[in-house]
């Protein structure tokens, strides 16, 4: 009997519905490592970016919030860049080329790839747009932004983590 | 008209230049902001995730069809349980498919839509969907009212999700 119970115990919980919020969150964790090849056809190794400090957007073209944080992540590449900021973008759209349109379009003065769902979990689910991550120097999860957020915090944050070695 | 509605139209505005030159036509947004706003569904027919959740398991002798009609990536990660995929309403592809699956349907039948891919009031997905239901005669239609996203206000909250595509 209790072999039978337990039998239709693990059958029930396999066929349980999954949670996303089980994903764990990456905060105050190293970042889930990724390679990803970039809409412009080059290799993105989040590895790489060891010793810089790191702003990982995902955003997706039918994303109007993320309109508006785009033009100023391009900014901040341009102004932050050589005190060792990395901006990567990780486009959530599921149509590759309509990304890579935008992305031309934009003029986007940083890497770019294609997420997944697979990708979307490491990063502890992402339901919702935009997302942005701080990593600091040392590849640590520092920050986490969802939604529409004031650009003035995330600056803020983004000037502690650069000023840190 | 506020200052927060005159933002979101200018963003409207600032996403319909930069994708209908140079998008593919089953991508374009539909000019003007008022199909495509989640702002042109009236508040009687908005569901909150509470009631839905109550609807799905409480003894209801009529439970509701449930259609995601937001991006396939954020479907695969999560979706609410026993929902189906119909693709983003702000796509003339992702109409398509809802309204193939809604043709044979009697215009009585119970429907929920939903989508949680950015913040209500950004939602590109929501209107149209609502839309092409209420122009094709459905009078039981509710829009499931995700104020931030699918993550934080559903997911967030404890409610069920299955994962795949």
């Amino acid at each position: 009997m209790i072999v039978v119970g337990l039998f239709a115990t693990v059958c029930l919980a396999a066929l349980a519905p999954q949670s996303a919020s089980a994903d764990e969150s990456p905060l105050n964790k190293t970042a889930p490592q990724f390679v990803r090849k970039t809409l412009d056809g080059g290799k993105l190794d989040l590895g790489n970016f060891r010793g810089k400090v790191v702003l990982l957007d995902f955003w997706a073209t039918w994303c109007a919030s993320c309109q508006i944080e785009l033009p100023a992540f391009a900014r901040w590449q341009r102004s932050y860049g050589a005190q060792g900021l990395q901006v990567i973008g990780i486009s959530m759209d599921d149509d590759p080329e309509l990304a890579r349109r935008f992305y031309r379009r934009m003029k986007l003065s940083y890497p770019v790839a294609m997420g997944d769902e697979q990708l979307g979990a490491q990063y502890g689910g992402v339901l919702g747009l935009p997302l942005t991550f701080l990593i600091d120097r040392h590849g640590v999860v520092r920050a986490r932004f969802q939604g529409e957020t004031d650009l003035k915090l995330i600056d803020a944050r983004l000037k502690e983590l650069l000023s840190e070695p | 008209m506020s200052l927060r509605h005159l933002r979101i139209v200018a963003v409207a505005a600032l996403l319909a230049s930069l994708t209908l030159v140079q998008l593919p036509s089953h991508a374009q947004f539909s000019p003007g902001p008022s199909p495509e706003s989640a702002f042109s569904i009236p508040k009687a027919q908005q569901l909150q995730p509470e009631e839905l959740s109550r609807l799905l398991h409480g003894q209801v002798a009529n439970k509701p069809l449930i259609f995601q009609v937001g991006s396939h990536m954020l479907f695969a990660q999560a979706h609410i349980v026993g929902s189906e995929y119909m693709g983003p309403g702000s796509q003339s592809a992702g109409l398509k498919l809802l309204q193939d699956r809604i043709s044979p349907l009697p215009r009585k039948t119970f429907i929920v839509i939903y989508c949680g891919c950015c913040p209500w009031e950004r939602c590109p997905n929501m209107g149209p969907a609502y839309k092409l239901l209420h122009d094709m005669g459905f009078t039981n239609v509710k829009a499931l009212y995700l104020a931030n996203n699918l993550g934080a206000d559903w997911v967030g909250k404890g409610y069920p999700v299955e994962s795949g595509r």
